[in-house]
Order: structure tokens, then C-alpha cells, then sequence
């Protein structure tokens, strides 16, 4: 095992050898030893108990895994997690010790789910786009949402979520 | 996924010495791991570049400079690229989804592989994936297909939207390397298949492209991507046209087209250009020059409606810049 100091961002090793990553989530600080083959999304759920954020297709198709890293919409299932820089925000990071993020409570008002597998990614498309003020048209809701899919197909509540988390701001 | 070695590099030249066969560099992640998932790639070692100084978006005289590390989303947000290359800024949003676009980098997005659906699948033959194993699209699914620029070997479509409207704007890359930079035509930078569809661009072992240059194009500002897909968002191109029209007094003084979707890289129109030029713009000389895009088409049993379609693209994009 290669044993170099905790890089973010990229520890050294060869072909098979773990490497020590440090990973800043939700605030805090992880160093975990992994196989650099290991997801961000793998690392979350299976290393760090965060099971908020869902594994769907592992392969960037369905949004089910989206998590933020510095505030930006990310796949967690294509992001090598000993290659990620940056502050990691999962659906456990945006929800308030009390209660419920806007948007979050705007998804039940709204009943922008059924089976409620994808809502966690759903949650975090939709926080970044009200917070980046953007999509204002229902068709531009529908464009940026378009990569979380929702396979009981709650999309117009969906967008009706969106709707009212915006016009009480976030 | 098979085993690598992941490494993080701090410079281009720490980058390509880091280099070697069977090694590849690791930018937005979005095409390179989802292919090591599925096991069409499997680099031993991971070059990580994400901390390379390949950022920023500098704009002066000689045009506009894209580092191949800006990502795509925060690219077609810059203000000069929206109101002076809309072309550019319609095609990254046009592309896959915000995620993606949110990670993925610019030239990564270049070097992006073909959606081929028998190249992402390792149990079926592929010229480009495993060269000499055949083509199973030449008499399989093929309804997403290329028409120009195919071979016996392969008739992969190339997959990137920003190459369109970066081939019609008749951009460059600057790459680097061990051996020093050099400047390529982004038109002369892909490879038509051939007989080495496995091939695919003019990048030398261990070469990095550092910059996007799209040269100063003031008319550009009328300039559309029009995308037709089989859905509204989140899909790739049945076929898409790239237009900027250059009008005076009602004349057409130049125009640039380029399609996506329909070949095996992205294809600059020239013969459609060429009729346009000097035509008075309007529905009709539209028509009649888009007819020339048809030309040389190989049509496969799926995607024969590419023809029209091709045509019809290129008219309702001309149509939608309001001459």
C-alpha cells in the first residue's frame, strides 16, 4: 500500500494500490484510505454512512447521485473520489439540524415524489438552480432539471416545487 | 473498472512526462470514467489535470481564448461568447445535462467518444474499439449513424455539439507536448475513419490540448445551434446545424454551416456556403442551397431520413436568425 501524506486532490500509488485521500464533507474534514477506483459516490455511501445520496445508474445517466462540490451540481458516480478538490455538500449537508431546506419542504407541499429514490438528487439540481436565480419559464426549469430522472414521473410537481421554493427564495 | 494508479499532477510539463502508454489524463471524469465502467477504456495509470493552470477566457483582437480546463457550463455563461458567439454558447447548452456540463471540461468535451452503441459495448465487434473485429453497425442498428464520411470499417457519429460550432467558426487548438506547442486547425485536428477508425485525432502520445482560439468572426454574432433530437433535452443530435450568416443591405456577403449528427466528424458545409454567398437571404436561396448538403450522403438501412432532415435543419436554422 502506498502510504504517502493525505493529498486532496490526488495521493500517489500505482496500478491496485490504495491511496490516502482527504475529503472535505459537509463541512468536515475525512481522511479515508481507498482503491482509487473507489466513486465519490461509493466513498459517501459505503466509507462515510451517507446514504442520502442514491446510487441509480452509476454511470451519469440519471442524476440520482447528484451531490455539490463548491456549489456546483456533480455526479457523484463519475467523480473519482481521490480526484475531487473542493467542499462536498450532500442532501444531509443542505438540510437544516432543524427542519427542512425551502426546497426540500417545497418537494413535499408539492408531492414531487412517490417512490422517492431519486428526490435527493432531485433536491440538489433544484437547490442549485433556485440559488443561481437562473430558470424562471417552466421549460426552463424542465431544461435544467433534465438530468434527474424520476421513473414514477413526478416531473410537473417537480416543477411546481421549484416554482414555489423560488418565489419564497432560498 | 479495472486497477490504475491515480496521480495529480501540478504542471503541463509534469503532466506529459507522467505520460506513457496505457496511461490517460483525467479532466472533467465525465466521458473517461463512465468508458473505464464499462470497461471500453482501462488505463493503467490516471493522470489527474484538473490542477493545471488551463483556465480562463481571455478576449482581445486576435479573438478569444478558451482554456481546455474551463468547463462547459461556465464557457457558454461567459458574457463576450454569449452576445459575440452564440453559436458556441447554444451548443455547450444544448449538450447533455446541466451536471455534466457543470463537470466537464472543454477539451475533454472535444475529445469526447462516439455514442456508438456497439463501440460502449464490449461484448460486440468494433473497429474502433478493438481494430480488425468489424463493424456490426453497417448491417445492425444504425438509425443514429453517420452518412458522411464513413468507411466499410466504421460509421460512429462524432458526439460533441461545441466541435460543430467550433468547425464552423474555423477555431484551433494549441497543444503541448514534450516536443514543444504547435497550433491545429480543429478541422484538420480529427481524423476521418478509414481503415484506422481507432484513430480518431492528431494528438501525438502524451500531448495535451491547452487552449481553444476561435478567431475574431464579428458577424458570428448572428449565429445560431439548432439541434434536432429525439427528445427535447439531455440527448444527443439526430442532426444539428451550426450557422452564422453574414447579410448586407439584404445580400448574403458569407456564411458558415457546419452539421453534427450525420458524420463521422464534425462537417463544415462548404458547397452550402458557398451557394449562399451572394444569394438575397430568404426562403428560397435557404432552400436551394441546403440542397447541396445532401450531396455525397451514405445512407445507411436505419437513416435515410438524415438527408432530409439534414437539409431542413440548415433551412429552419437559417430561417431562425431573422434576416
Amino acid at each position: 500500500m502506498a502510504s504517502s501524506d493525505p493529498a486532496p486532490g490526488g495521493g500517489i500509488g500505482t496500478a491496485s494500490d490504495e491511496i490516502r485521500i482527504a475529503v472535505r464533507v459537509n463541512g468536515e474534514t475525512r481522511d479515508l484510505t481507498i482503491d482509487p477506483r473507489v466513486t465519490l459516490l461509493d466513498a459517501l455511501r459505503e466509507r462515510l454512512g451517507l446514504t442520502g445520496t442514491k446510487k441509480g445508474c452509476d454511470r451519469g445517466q440519471c442524476g440520482a447521485c447528484t451531490v455539490h462540490v463548491d456549489g456546483r451540481p456533480t455526479l457523484s458516480c463519475l467523480t473519482l473520489a481521490g480526484a475531487v478538490r473542493g467542499e462536498v455538500t450532500t442532501v444531509e449537508g443542505i438540510t437544516p439540524s432543524d427542519g427542512l431546506d425551502p426546497v426540500q419542504q417545497a418537494f413535499i407541499d408539492c408531492d414531487g415524489f412517490q417512490c422517492g429514490f431519486c428526490t435527493s438528487g432531485q433536491v440538489m439540481s433544484a437547490v442549485a438552480l433556485v440559488r443561481r436565480g437562473e430558470a424562471r419559464t417552466d421549460d426552463e426549469i424542465r431544461e435544467f432539471m433534465s438530468g434527474n430522472i424520476c421513473r414514477c414521473a413526478a416531473y410537473p410537481n417537480i416543477v411546481a416545487a421549484i416554482r414555489q421554493a423560488q418565489e419564497g427564495g432560498v | 473498472m479495472r486497477a490504475f494508479s491515480l496521480t495529480a499532477v501540478p504542471s503541463v510539463e509534469d503532466a506529459v512526462q507522467r505520460s506513457r502508454p496505457g496511461s490517460a489524463y483525467l479532466a472533467g471524469a465525465t466521458t473517461l470514467v463512465d468508458l473505464m465502467k464499462l470497461e471500453v477504456l482501462h488505463p493503467n495509470d490516471v493522470v489527474d489535470i484538473n490542477a493545471l493552470p488551463l483556465r480562463g477566457i481571455t478576449v482581445s483582437a486576435d479573438g478569444v481564448r478558451i482554456g481546455a480546463l474551463e468547463r462547459m457550463s461556465d464557457v457558454a455563461a461567459h458574457p463576450h461568447i454569449a452576445a459575440q458567439y452564440p453559436v458556441i454558447a447554444q451548443a455547450l447548452l444544448r449538450s447533455a445535462s446541466q451536471q455534466i456540463r457543470t463537470m466537464a471540461s472543454i477539451g475533454g468535451n472535444l475529445l469526447q467518444r462516439t455514442r456508438c452503441g456497439y463501440y460502449r459495448d464490449v461484448t460486440t465487434p468494433c473497429n474502433k474499439r478493438e481494430p480488425g473485429s468489424g463493424c456490426p453497425a453497417l448491417a445492425g442498428g444504425n438509425r443514429m449513424h453517420a452518412v458522411l464520411g464513413t468507411s466499410k470499417s466504421c460509421v460512429a457519429t462524432h458526439a460533441s455539439d461545441l466541435a460543430v460550432a467550433l468547425i464552423a467558426l474555423d477555431v484551433s487548438l494549441r497543444l503541448y507536448s514534450d516536443a514543444g506547442t504547435r497550433t491545429v486547425r480543429l478541422a484538420d485536428f480529427y481524423l476521418l475513419p478509414g481503415e484506422t477508425p481507432d484513430l480518431e485525432h492528431d494528438l501525438r502520445p502524451g500531448e495535451l490540448i491547452t487552449e481553444v482560439l476561435v478567431p475574431p468572426l464579428d458577424w458570428a454574432s448572428r449565429s445560431v445551434y439548432l439541434k434536432i433530437r429525439d427528445r427535447e433535452s439531455y440527448e444527443f443530435a439526430l442532426c444539428s446545424a451550426a450557422v452564422a450568416l453574414d447579410v448586407r443591405d439584404g445580400v448574403i456577403a458569407d456564411a458558415r454551416i457546419a452539421l453534427g449528427g450525420v458524420g463521422t466528424v464534425p462537417w463544415r458545409m462548404r458547397a452550402v456556403e458557398a451557394a449562399l454567398r451572394g444569394a438575397r437571404a430568404g426562403e428560397a436561396a435557404f432552400v436551394a442551397a441546403a440542397e447541396q448538403a445532401a450531396d455525397g450522403m451514405k445512407l445507411l438501412s436505419d437513416n435515410g431520413f438524415k438527408a432530409t432532415l439534414a437539409t431542413r435543419t440548415i433551412v429552419r436554422a437559417l430561417l431562425s436568425l431573422e434576416v
